[in-house]
Protein backbone atom coordinates (compact mmCIF):
# COMPACT_ATOMS: atom_id res chain seq x y z
CA UNK A 1 0.00 0.00 0.00
CA UNK A 2 1.18 3.63 -1.05
CA UNK A 3 0.08 6.82 0.24
CA UNK A 4 -2.13 8.60 -2.07
CA UNK A 5 -2.98 11.68 0.23
CA UNK A 6 -0.37 13.25 2.48
CA UNK A 7 -0.79 16.00 4.38
CA UNK A 8 1.89 17.61 6.26
CA UNK A 9 2.05 20.24 9.05
CA UNK A 10 -1.11 21.45 7.52
CA UNK A 11 -2.07 25.44 8.76
CA UNK A 12 -5.07 26.92 8.00
CA UNK A 13 -6.51 30.43 9.18
CA UNK A 14 -9.95 31.80 8.86
CA UNK A 15 -9.55 35.34 9.30
CA UNK A 16 -7.50 36.33 12.54
CA UNK A 17 -8.34 32.62 13.87
CA UNK A 18 -6.06 29.41 13.82
CA UNK A 19 -8.65 26.87 12.97
CA UNK A 20 -6.44 23.99 11.94
CA UNK A 21 -2.74 24.21 13.70
CA UNK A 22 -0.20 21.78 11.63
CA UNK A 23 -1.74 18.78 11.41
CA UNK A 24 -0.10 15.86 9.51
CA UNK A 25 -2.14 12.37 8.31
CA UNK A 26 -2.28 10.34 5.58
CA UNK A 27 -4.56 8.16 3.30
CA UNK A 28 -3.34 4.85 1.45
CA UNK A 29 -4.76 3.58 -1.32
CA UNK A 30 -7.67 1.69 -0.98
CA UNK A 31 -8.14 2.45 3.04
CA UNK A 32 -11.08 4.19 4.63
CA UNK A 33 -10.07 6.50 7.03
CA UNK A 34 -11.94 8.35 9.14
CA UNK A 35 -11.57 11.72 10.49
CA UNK A 36 -13.52 12.18 13.74
CA UNK A 37 -13.98 15.07 16.19
CA UNK A 38 -16.38 17.70 17.89
CA UNK A 39 -18.48 20.38 16.36
CA UNK A 40 -15.56 23.34 15.23
CA UNK A 41 -12.51 20.59 15.20
CA UNK A 42 -11.18 21.81 12.00
CA UNK A 43 -12.86 18.44 10.28
CA UNK A 44 -14.78 20.43 7.39
CA UNK A 45 -11.77 23.05 7.34
CA UNK A 46 -9.28 20.36 6.57
CA UNK A 47 -11.36 19.05 3.81
CA UNK A 48 -12.17 22.25 2.25
CA UNK A 49 -8.42 22.86 2.45
CA UNK A 50 -8.00 19.98 0.38
CA UNK A 51 -9.78 20.39 -2.08
CA UNK A 52 -8.70 24.28 -2.51
CA UNK A 53 -12.38 25.79 -1.32
CA UNK A 54 -10.14 27.55 1.30
CA UNK A 55 -6.50 28.45 1.13
CA UNK A 56 -3.59 26.98 3.18
CA UNK A 57 -1.31 28.85 5.23
CA UNK A 58 1.06 26.67 5.16
CA UNK A 59 1.99 23.20 4.50
CA UNK A 60 1.81 20.69 2.39
CA UNK A 61 -0.77 18.64 0.56
CA UNK A 62 0.29 16.06 -1.67
CA UNK A 63 -1.91 13.47 -3.98
CA UNK A 64 -0.09 10.92 -6.10
CA UNK A 65 3.00 12.67 -5.83
CA UNK A 66 1.03 16.31 -6.83
CA UNK A 67 1.10 19.49 -4.29
CA UNK A 68 -2.35 20.38 -4.24
CA UNK A 69 -2.24 23.42 -1.92
CA UNK A 70 -1.68 25.64 -5.39
CA UNK A 71 -3.70 24.80 -7.00
CA UNK A 72 -7.11 26.12 -8.02
CA UNK A 73 -10.38 24.04 -6.45
CA UNK A 74 -11.55 23.53 -10.00
CA UNK A 75 -9.10 21.81 -11.01
CA UNK A 76 -8.77 19.30 -8.42
CA UNK A 77 -12.36 17.05 -9.13
CA UNK A 78 -9.82 15.89 -13.31
CA UNK A 79 -6.97 15.22 -11.17
CA UNK A 80 -9.31 12.40 -9.47
CA UNK A 81 -10.59 13.41 -6.19
CA UNK A 82 -13.92 14.15 -5.40
CA UNK A 83 -15.67 16.12 -2.62
CA UNK A 84 -19.10 15.56 -1.19
CA UNK A 85 -19.25 18.88 1.01
CA UNK A 86 -20.87 19.41 3.95
CA UNK A 87 -24.78 19.58 4.14
CA UNK A 88 -24.87 17.80 0.60
CA UNK A 89 -25.05 21.15 -1.29
CA UNK A 90 -26.84 19.83 -4.40
CA UNK A 91 -28.07 21.38 -7.11
CA UNK A 92 -31.58 22.28 -5.90
CA UNK A 93 -33.09 23.44 -8.98
CA UNK A 94 -31.88 20.93 -11.16
CA UNK A 95 -33.02 17.42 -12.01
CA UNK A 96 -31.49 14.34 -10.34
CA UNK A 97 -30.16 13.79 -13.32
CA UNK A 98 -28.83 17.27 -14.49
CA UNK A 99 -27.31 17.04 -11.09
CA UNK A 100 -25.02 13.35 -12.09
CA UNK A 101 -24.42 15.37 -15.54
CA UNK A 102 -22.69 18.12 -13.22
CA UNK A 103 -20.78 15.80 -11.07
CA UNK A 104 -19.16 14.64 -14.88
CA UNK A 105 -18.75 17.85 -15.95
CA UNK A 106 -15.14 17.64 -16.58
CA UNK A 107 -15.19 14.37 -18.32
CA UNK A 108 -16.07 14.44 -22.22
CA UNK A 109 -16.39 10.88 -23.61
CA UNK A 110 -20.30 10.34 -24.00
CA UNK A 111 -20.40 6.24 -23.58
CA UNK A 112 -18.03 6.42 -20.20
CA UNK A 113 -20.35 9.01 -19.32
CA UNK A 114 -23.37 6.53 -19.81
CA UNK A 115 -21.82 4.02 -17.77
CA UNK A 116 -20.97 5.83 -15.10
CA UNK A 117 -24.90 6.79 -15.03
CA UNK A 118 -25.24 3.54 -14.59
CA UNK A 119 -23.22 2.54 -11.99
CA UNK A 120 -24.54 5.41 -10.12
CA UNK A 121 -28.11 4.10 -10.79
CA UNK A 122 -26.77 0.59 -9.44
CA UNK A 123 -25.45 1.97 -5.95
CA UNK A 124 -28.87 4.28 -5.47
CA UNK A 125 -31.97 2.97 -7.29
CA UNK A 126 -33.54 5.50 -5.86
CA UNK A 127 -31.70 8.29 -7.80
CA UNK A 128 -33.05 6.44 -11.18
CA UNK A 129 -36.38 6.17 -9.95
CA UNK A 130 -36.37 9.93 -9.66
CA UNK A 131 -33.97 10.86 -12.17
CA UNK A 132 -36.29 13.72 -13.81
CA UNK A 133 -37.30 14.92 -10.49
CA UNK A 134 -36.15 18.41 -9.08
CA UNK A 135 -33.32 18.01 -6.87
CA UNK A 136 -34.78 20.54 -4.22
CA UNK A 137 -37.94 18.37 -4.11
CA UNK A 138 -35.88 14.98 -2.73
CA UNK A 139 -35.88 13.65 0.96
CA UNK A 140 -32.37 14.51 2.83
CA UNK A 141 -31.66 11.03 2.45
CA UNK A 142 -32.11 11.07 -1.14
CA UNK A 143 -30.46 14.45 -1.32
CA UNK A 144 -27.05 12.56 0.14
CA UNK A 145 -27.31 9.89 -2.04
CA UNK A 146 -27.87 12.30 -4.61
CA UNK A 147 -24.52 14.18 -3.44
CA UNK A 148 -22.84 11.24 -3.40
CA UNK A 149 -23.48 9.94 -6.73
CA UNK A 150 -22.84 12.93 -8.01
CA UNK A 151 -19.34 12.43 -7.07
CA UNK A 152 -18.75 9.46 -8.27
CA UNK A 153 -19.60 10.66 -11.90
CA UNK A 154 -16.29 12.06 -12.28
CA UNK A 155 -14.79 8.66 -11.33
CA UNK A 156 -12.35 9.65 -8.56
CA UNK A 157 -9.81 7.79 -6.86
CA UNK A 158 -10.52 9.12 -3.78
CA UNK A 159 -13.78 10.29 -2.37
CA UNK A 160 -13.77 12.97 0.46
CA UNK A 161 -17.23 12.65 2.49
CA UNK A 162 -18.15 15.03 5.18
CA UNK A 163 -20.80 14.35 7.56
CA UNK A 164 -22.66 12.15 5.37
CA UNK A 165 -24.80 11.25 8.46
CA UNK A 166 -25.56 14.26 9.07
CA UNK A 167 -29.42 15.15 9.28
CA UNK A 168 -30.29 11.62 8.48
CA UNK A 169 -32.83 8.84 10.15
CA UNK A 170 -30.96 5.95 11.48
CA UNK A 171 -32.57 3.59 8.50
CA UNK A 172 -31.20 5.91 5.79
CA UNK A 173 -27.57 5.75 8.40
CA UNK A 174 -27.19 2.47 7.80
CA UNK A 175 -28.06 2.28 4.38
CA UNK A 176 -25.45 5.13 3.58
CA UNK A 177 -22.52 3.92 5.32
CA UNK A 178 -23.30 0.83 3.83
CA UNK A 179 -23.22 2.24 0.54
CA UNK A 180 -19.62 3.76 1.65
CA UNK A 181 -18.34 0.44 2.50
CA UNK A 182 -19.89 -0.78 -1.19
CA UNK A 183 -18.33 2.39 -3.05
CA UNK A 184 -14.68 1.20 -0.58
CA UNK A 185 -14.73 -2.39 -2.28
CA UNK A 186 -15.06 -1.52 -5.59
CA UNK A 187 -11.44 -0.08 -5.13
CA UNK A 188 -12.19 3.85 -4.17
CA UNK A 189 -10.25 4.95 -1.86
CA UNK A 190 -12.50 7.13 1.45
CA UNK A 191 -11.15 9.76 3.79
CA UNK A 192 -14.43 10.12 5.97
CA UNK A 193 -15.40 13.21 8.48
CA UNK A 194 -17.86 12.41 10.85
CA UNK A 195 -19.46 13.56 13.90
CA UNK A 196 -21.26 9.87 14.03
CA UNK A 197 -17.72 8.93 16.15
CA UNK A 198 -19.00 5.14 16.40
CA UNK A 199 -20.70 4.71 12.64
CA UNK A 200 -17.31 5.92 10.75
CA UNK A 201 -15.17 3.99 13.09
CA UNK A 202 -17.25 0.18 12.53
CA UNK A 203 -16.28 0.96 8.94
CA UNK A 204 -12.72 2.63 8.72
CA UNK A 205 -9.61 1.19 8.78
CA UNK A 206 -7.63 4.03 10.36
CA UNK A 207 -8.68 7.17 11.86
CA UNK A 208 -7.97 10.58 13.27
CA UNK A 209 -9.02 12.46 15.96
CA UNK A 210 -8.84 15.97 15.51
CA UNK A 211 -9.88 18.25 18.71
CA UNK A 212 -9.49 22.10 18.35
CA UNK A 213 -7.44 22.19 15.30
CA UNK A 214 -4.78 19.54 16.28
CA UNK A 215 -4.87 15.72 15.69
CA UNK A 216 -5.06 14.55 19.20
CA UNK A 217 -4.97 10.83 18.73
CA UNK A 218 -4.88 8.33 15.47
CA UNK A 219 -4.30 4.91 15.13
CA UNK A 220 -6.28 1.72 14.04
CA UNK A 221 -9.98 2.52 14.15
CA UNK A 222 -10.95 -0.79 16.03
CA UNK A 223 -8.35 0.27 18.74
CA UNK A 224 -9.59 3.82 19.06
CA UNK A 225 -12.63 2.19 19.44
CA UNK A 226 -11.42 0.77 22.71
CA UNK A 227 -9.43 3.92 24.00
CA UNK A 228 -11.02 5.20 27.28
CA UNK A 229 -10.76 8.69 26.38
CA UNK A 230 -12.72 7.93 22.99
CA UNK A 231 -15.09 5.87 24.09
CA UNK A 232 -15.94 8.85 26.87
CA UNK A 233 -15.76 11.60 24.33
CA UNK A 234 -17.01 10.78 21.21
CA UNK A 235 -18.97 7.25 22.01
CA UNK A 236 -20.71 8.21 25.01
CA UNK A 237 -19.88 5.44 26.99
CA UNK B 1 -59.63 52.07 -31.08
CA UNK B 2 -57.00 52.91 -33.61
CA UNK B 3 -55.05 54.92 -31.21
CA UNK B 4 -55.54 51.89 -28.78
CA UNK B 5 -53.46 49.29 -30.81
CA UNK B 6 -50.74 51.88 -32.31
CA UNK B 7 -50.37 52.27 -28.44
CA UNK B 8 -49.87 49.03 -27.43
CA UNK B 9 -47.89 48.24 -30.74
CA UNK B 10 -45.79 50.87 -29.36
CA UNK B 11 -45.57 49.40 -25.80
CA UNK B 12 -44.68 46.14 -27.14
CA UNK B 13 -41.98 47.33 -28.98
CA UNK B 14 -40.93 49.37 -25.99
CA UNK B 15 -41.27 46.05 -23.63
CA UNK B 16 -38.98 44.44 -26.22
CA UNK B 17 -35.96 46.19 -25.78
CA UNK B 18 -36.83 46.69 -21.87
CA UNK B 19 -37.05 42.89 -21.74
CA UNK B 20 -34.03 42.07 -23.66
CA UNK B 21 -32.10 44.81 -20.87
CA UNK B 22 -33.66 43.23 -18.16
CA UNK B 23 -32.61 40.00 -19.35
CA UNK B 24 -28.82 41.28 -19.02
CA UNK B 25 -29.37 42.33 -15.86
CA UNK B 26 -30.80 39.18 -14.28
CA UNK B 27 -28.41 36.90 -15.70
CA UNK B 28 -25.62 38.67 -13.91
CA UNK B 29 -27.40 39.47 -10.68
CA UNK B 30 -28.48 35.68 -10.81
CA UNK B 31 -24.74 34.56 -11.64
CA UNK B 32 -22.82 37.08 -10.38
CA UNK B 33 -24.73 38.19 -7.51
CA UNK B 34 -23.84 41.90 -8.29
CA UNK B 35 -26.28 44.66 -9.74
CA UNK B 36 -24.47 45.60 -12.91
CA UNK B 37 -25.68 49.32 -12.95
CA UNK B 38 -23.79 50.21 -15.98
CA UNK B 39 -25.32 48.09 -17.46
CA UNK B 40 -27.61 50.04 -19.50
CA UNK B 41 -24.47 52.37 -20.43
CA UNK B 42 -23.66 49.30 -22.63
CA UNK B 43 -26.15 50.33 -24.97
CA UNK B 44 -25.28 53.62 -25.20
CA UNK B 45 -22.07 52.56 -26.78
CA UNK B 46 -23.43 50.58 -28.73
CA UNK B 47 -26.19 52.90 -30.16
CA UNK B 48 -22.87 55.51 -30.52
CA UNK B 49 -21.00 52.40 -32.28
CA UNK B 50 -23.96 52.84 -34.59
CA UNK B 51 -23.41 56.02 -35.16
CA UNK B 52 -20.23 55.87 -35.85
CA UNK B 53 -20.50 53.23 -38.52
CA UNK B 54 -23.15 55.41 -40.00
CA UNK B 55 -20.92 58.23 -40.66
CA UNK B 56 -18.56 55.84 -42.08
CA UNK B 57 -21.01 55.86 -45.12
CA UNK B 58 -22.16 53.18 -47.01
CA UNK B 59 -21.40 50.24 -44.40
CA UNK B 60 -24.08 47.62 -44.96
CA UNK B 61 -26.45 47.01 -42.22
CA UNK B 62 -25.46 43.96 -40.85
CA UNK B 63 -22.11 45.14 -40.97
CA UNK B 64 -23.14 47.86 -38.77
CA UNK B 65 -25.59 45.59 -36.37
CA UNK B 66 -22.60 42.98 -35.70
CA UNK B 67 -20.00 46.11 -34.89
CA UNK B 68 -22.96 47.20 -32.51
CA UNK B 69 -22.96 43.51 -30.51
CA UNK B 70 -19.16 43.18 -31.20
CA UNK B 71 -18.40 46.43 -29.54
CA UNK B 72 -20.59 45.89 -26.40
CA UNK B 73 -19.55 42.56 -25.69
CA UNK B 74 -16.07 43.03 -25.80
CA UNK B 75 -16.88 46.50 -23.74
CA UNK B 76 -18.84 43.65 -21.32
CA UNK B 77 -15.54 41.52 -20.62
CA UNK B 78 -13.52 44.48 -20.22
CA UNK B 79 -15.68 45.79 -17.75
CA UNK B 80 -15.58 43.17 -16.17
CA UNK B 81 -12.30 42.16 -16.20
CA UNK B 82 -11.02 44.88 -15.61
CA UNK B 83 -13.62 46.71 -12.33
CA UNK B 84 -15.79 43.71 -10.82
CA UNK B 85 -13.31 40.73 -10.87
CA UNK B 86 -10.43 42.07 -8.55
CA UNK B 87 -13.31 42.38 -6.07
CA UNK B 88 -14.44 39.34 -6.26
CA UNK B 89 -14.11 38.40 -2.79
CA UNK B 90 -15.09 41.95 -1.40
CA UNK B 91 -18.54 43.05 -0.37
CA UNK B 92 -21.57 43.76 -2.52
CA UNK B 93 -21.10 47.43 -1.73
CA UNK B 94 -17.97 47.87 -3.02
CA UNK B 95 -19.13 45.85 -6.36
CA UNK B 96 -22.42 48.20 -6.38
CA UNK B 97 -20.22 51.71 -6.13
CA UNK B 98 -17.67 50.48 -8.50
CA UNK B 99 -20.35 50.00 -11.00
CA UNK B 100 -21.98 52.94 -10.74
CA UNK B 101 -18.54 54.21 -11.00
CA UNK B 102 -18.30 52.75 -14.61
CA UNK B 103 -21.52 53.75 -15.57
CA UNK B 104 -20.46 57.31 -14.35
CA UNK B 105 -17.22 56.81 -16.46
CA UNK B 106 -19.05 55.63 -19.64
CA UNK B 107 -21.18 58.74 -19.75
CA UNK B 108 -18.27 60.94 -19.08
CA UNK B 109 -16.33 59.07 -21.85
CA UNK B 110 -19.22 59.50 -24.59
CA UNK B 111 -19.82 63.40 -23.42
CA UNK B 112 -15.87 63.75 -24.04
CA UNK B 113 -15.78 62.09 -27.73
CA UNK B 114 -19.62 63.05 -28.92
CA UNK B 115 -20.59 65.86 -27.26
CA UNK B 116 -23.87 66.52 -24.92
CA UNK B 117 -25.71 67.19 -28.34
CA UNK B 118 -28.44 64.33 -29.03
CA UNK B 119 -27.54 62.38 -32.10
CA UNK B 120 -29.90 61.26 -34.61
CA UNK B 121 -29.35 58.13 -36.77
CA UNK B 122 -31.91 58.78 -39.27
CA UNK B 123 -30.59 56.30 -41.95
CA UNK B 124 -30.44 53.21 -39.19
CA UNK B 125 -32.56 50.90 -40.67
CA UNK B 126 -36.26 52.39 -42.53
CA UNK B 127 -38.66 49.67 -43.47
CA UNK B 128 -41.58 51.75 -43.95
CA UNK B 129 -44.57 50.19 -42.84
CA UNK B 130 -47.94 48.05 -43.30
CA UNK B 131 -50.91 48.36 -43.30
CA UNK B 132 -53.31 46.70 -41.41
CA UNK B 133 -57.32 48.00 -41.68
CA UNK B 134 -56.62 50.91 -40.84
CA UNK B 135 -53.77 50.28 -38.14
CA UNK B 136 -50.45 50.91 -39.68
CA UNK B 137 -47.83 49.03 -37.98
CA UNK B 138 -44.36 50.00 -38.84
CA UNK B 139 -42.21 46.77 -40.12
CA UNK B 140 -39.35 47.23 -37.75
CA UNK B 141 -41.98 46.22 -34.94
CA UNK B 142 -42.12 42.89 -36.39
CA UNK B 143 -38.15 42.62 -36.41
CA UNK B 144 -37.99 43.84 -33.31
CA UNK B 145 -40.64 41.32 -31.39
CA UNK B 146 -39.39 38.38 -33.52
CA UNK B 147 -35.63 38.99 -32.19
CA UNK B 148 -36.59 39.44 -28.32
CA UNK B 149 -38.82 36.05 -28.75
CA UNK B 150 -35.70 34.01 -30.48
CA UNK B 151 -33.12 35.42 -28.56
CA UNK B 152 -35.35 34.63 -25.01
CA UNK B 153 -36.54 31.11 -26.60
CA UNK B 154 -32.59 30.71 -27.89
CA UNK B 155 -31.04 31.97 -24.32
CA UNK B 156 -33.77 29.09 -22.42
CA UNK B 157 -32.44 26.19 -24.62
CA UNK B 158 -28.75 27.33 -24.30
CA UNK B 159 -29.06 27.66 -20.42
CA UNK B 160 -31.16 24.69 -19.79
CA UNK B 161 -29.40 22.01 -22.92
CA UNK B 162 -25.83 22.81 -22.75
CA UNK B 163 -22.90 22.16 -20.60
CA UNK B 164 -22.22 25.94 -20.34
CA UNK B 165 -26.02 26.34 -19.55
CA UNK B 166 -25.73 24.03 -17.01
CA UNK B 167 -22.28 25.30 -15.46
CA UNK B 168 -23.92 28.74 -15.59
CA UNK B 169 -27.06 27.34 -13.47
CA UNK B 170 -24.59 25.58 -10.92
CA UNK B 171 -22.71 28.44 -10.19
CA UNK B 172 -25.60 30.93 -9.68
CA UNK B 173 -26.93 28.36 -6.89
CA UNK B 174 -23.85 27.44 -5.54
CA UNK B 175 -20.07 28.82 -6.16
CA UNK B 176 -18.25 26.39 -4.26
CA UNK B 177 -20.35 23.46 -5.09
CA UNK B 178 -19.51 24.49 -8.78
CA UNK B 179 -16.04 24.45 -8.24
CA UNK B 180 -16.32 21.04 -6.56
CA UNK B 181 -17.69 19.77 -10.02
CA UNK B 182 -14.60 21.39 -11.89
CA UNK B 183 -16.23 24.05 -13.31
CA UNK B 184 -14.47 27.17 -13.54
CA UNK B 185 -16.41 30.22 -11.76
CA UNK B 186 -14.74 32.85 -12.85
CA UNK B 187 -14.79 32.04 -16.48
CA UNK B 188 -18.10 31.18 -15.87
CA UNK B 189 -18.92 34.55 -14.41
CA UNK B 190 -16.93 36.18 -17.69
CA UNK B 191 -19.34 34.51 -20.02
CA UNK B 192 -22.41 35.48 -18.20
CA UNK B 193 -20.87 39.03 -18.84
CA UNK B 194 -19.91 38.83 -22.57
CA UNK B 195 -23.53 37.16 -23.12
CA UNK B 196 -25.54 40.20 -21.18
CA UNK B 197 -23.41 43.19 -22.88
CA UNK B 198 -24.12 40.83 -26.26
CA UNK B 199 -27.73 41.40 -25.38
CA UNK B 200 -27.64 45.33 -24.45
CA UNK B 201 -25.93 45.15 -28.47
CA UNK B 202 -28.71 43.78 -29.52
CA UNK B 203 -31.12 45.74 -27.70
CA UNK B 204 -29.26 49.31 -28.86
CA UNK B 205 -29.52 48.08 -32.30
CA UNK B 206 -33.57 47.38 -31.81
CA UNK B 207 -32.88 51.05 -29.85
CA UNK B 208 -31.54 53.06 -32.86
CA UNK B 209 -33.84 51.23 -35.58
CA UNK B 210 -36.74 52.13 -33.72
CA UNK B 211 -35.78 55.58 -31.87
CA UNK B 212 -33.15 57.01 -34.00
CA UNK B 213 -31.22 59.09 -31.24
CA UNK B 214 -28.88 58.88 -28.47
CA UNK B 215 -27.37 60.86 -26.31
CA UNK B 216 -24.31 60.18 -23.21
CA UNK B 217 -27.53 59.69 -21.12
CA UNK B 218 -29.66 57.48 -23.15
CA UNK B 219 -28.56 53.89 -21.88
CA UNK B 220 -28.56 54.96 -17.60
CA UNK B 221 -31.94 56.13 -17.69
CA UNK B 222 -33.21 53.03 -20.24
CA UNK B 223 -31.13 51.28 -17.66
CA UNK B 224 -32.46 51.70 -14.71
CA UNK B 225 -36.15 51.46 -15.91
CA UNK B 226 -35.09 47.79 -17.24
CA UNK B 227 -33.69 47.13 -14.44
CA UNK B 228 -37.21 48.44 -12.45
CA UNK B 229 -38.72 45.97 -15.25
CA UNK B 230 -35.97 42.97 -14.26
CA UNK B 231 -37.13 43.15 -10.50
CA UNK B 232 -41.05 43.71 -11.39
CA UNK B 233 -40.60 40.29 -12.92
CA UNK B 234 -38.19 38.55 -10.60
CA UNK B 235 -34.53 39.33 -10.60
CA UNK B 236 -32.94 35.93 -11.83
CA UNK B 237 -35.99 34.26 -13.74
CA UNK B 238 -35.60 35.01 -17.76
CA UNK B 239 -39.42 34.39 -18.26
CA UNK B 240 -39.57 36.96 -14.99
CA UNK B 241 -37.31 39.69 -17.18
CA UNK B 242 -39.65 39.34 -20.16
CA UNK B 243 -42.79 39.54 -18.43
CA UNK B 244 -41.54 42.53 -16.65
CA UNK B 245 -40.30 44.52 -19.83
CA UNK B 246 -43.22 44.02 -21.46
CA UNK B 247 -45.37 44.88 -18.51
CA UNK B 248 -43.48 47.96 -17.95
CA UNK B 249 -43.34 48.86 -21.65
CA UNK B 250 -47.12 48.47 -21.97
CA UNK B 251 -47.81 50.69 -18.93
CA UNK B 252 -45.54 53.46 -20.16
CA UNK B 253 -46.69 53.79 -23.30
CA UNK B 254 -50.37 53.94 -22.10
CA UNK B 255 -49.49 56.45 -19.74
CA UNK B 256 -47.83 58.71 -22.49
CA UNK B 257 -50.58 57.70 -24.95
CA UNK B 258 -53.36 58.00 -22.41
CA UNK B 259 -52.71 60.70 -20.10
CA UNK B 260 -53.11 64.63 -20.93
CA UNK B 261 -49.92 66.17 -22.12
CA UNK B 262 -49.41 67.41 -19.06
CA UNK B 263 -48.47 64.70 -17.09
CA UNK B 264 -46.65 62.59 -20.05
CA UNK B 265 -43.29 63.61 -17.96
CA UNK B 266 -44.76 61.65 -15.36
CA UNK B 267 -44.10 58.32 -17.57
CA UNK B 268 -40.93 57.52 -16.23
CA UNK B 269 -42.15 57.85 -12.54
CA UNK B 270 -44.25 54.94 -13.58
CA UNK B 271 -41.53 52.47 -13.88
CA UNK B 272 -40.54 53.58 -10.25
CA UNK B 273 -43.88 53.23 -8.74
CA UNK B 274 -44.52 49.97 -10.20
CA UNK B 275 -40.93 48.99 -8.77
CA UNK B 276 -42.06 50.19 -5.72
CA UNK B 277 -45.60 48.33 -5.54
CA UNK B 278 -44.05 45.14 -6.11
CA UNK B 279 -41.65 45.66 -3.52
CA UNK B 280 -44.42 46.06 -1.19
CA UNK B 281 -46.71 43.28 -2.06
CA UNK B 282 -44.24 40.98 -3.56
CA UNK B 283 -40.07 41.78 -2.91
CA UNK B 284 -38.73 38.63 -4.81
CA UNK B 285 -40.54 39.71 -7.89
CA UNK B 286 -43.59 38.67 -10.03
CA UNK B 287 -41.93 34.92 -10.93
CA UNK B 288 -38.95 35.84 -8.37
CA UNK B 289 -38.14 32.60 -5.79
CA UNK B 290 -38.13 33.77 -2.20
CA UNK B 291 -34.65 32.98 -1.37
CA UNK B 292 -33.71 30.79 2.24
CA UNK B 293 -30.10 31.94 3.53
CA UNK B 294 -28.81 28.97 4.10
CA UNK B 295 -26.27 28.80 7.01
Amino acid sequence: MSEMLKITDLKVNYGMIQAIKGISFYVNEGEIVALIGANGAGKTTTLHTITGLVPAKSGSIEFEGKELTKIPAHKIVSMGMSHVPEGRRIFQELTVYDNLLMGAFTRKDKNELRDSIKTVYKHFPRLEERKNQIAGTLSGGEQQMLAMGRALMSKPRILLLDEPSMGLSPLYVSEIFHIIEEISKMGTTVLLVEQNAKKALSIANRAYVLETGNIALEGDAKELMQNDSVKKAYLGE
Amino acid sequence: MQMLISTIIDGLNLGSVYALVALGYSMVYGIAKMLNFAHGDVIMVGIYAIFVCLQMSSLPVWITAIVCVAVCALLGFTVEKLAYKPLRDSTPLSVLITAIGVSYLLQNVALLIFKSDRKFLQKFIDLGSVSIGDIEIPKISFVIWGTTLVIMIGLDIFIKNTKMGRAMLAVSEDKGAAQLMGVNVNSTISLTFVIGSALAGVAAILYAAKYKNVDPYTGSVFGIKAFAAAVFGGIGSIPGALIGGFTLGLIEALTIGFLPDTLTAASDGVAYALLIIMLILKPSGLLGKKKIEKV
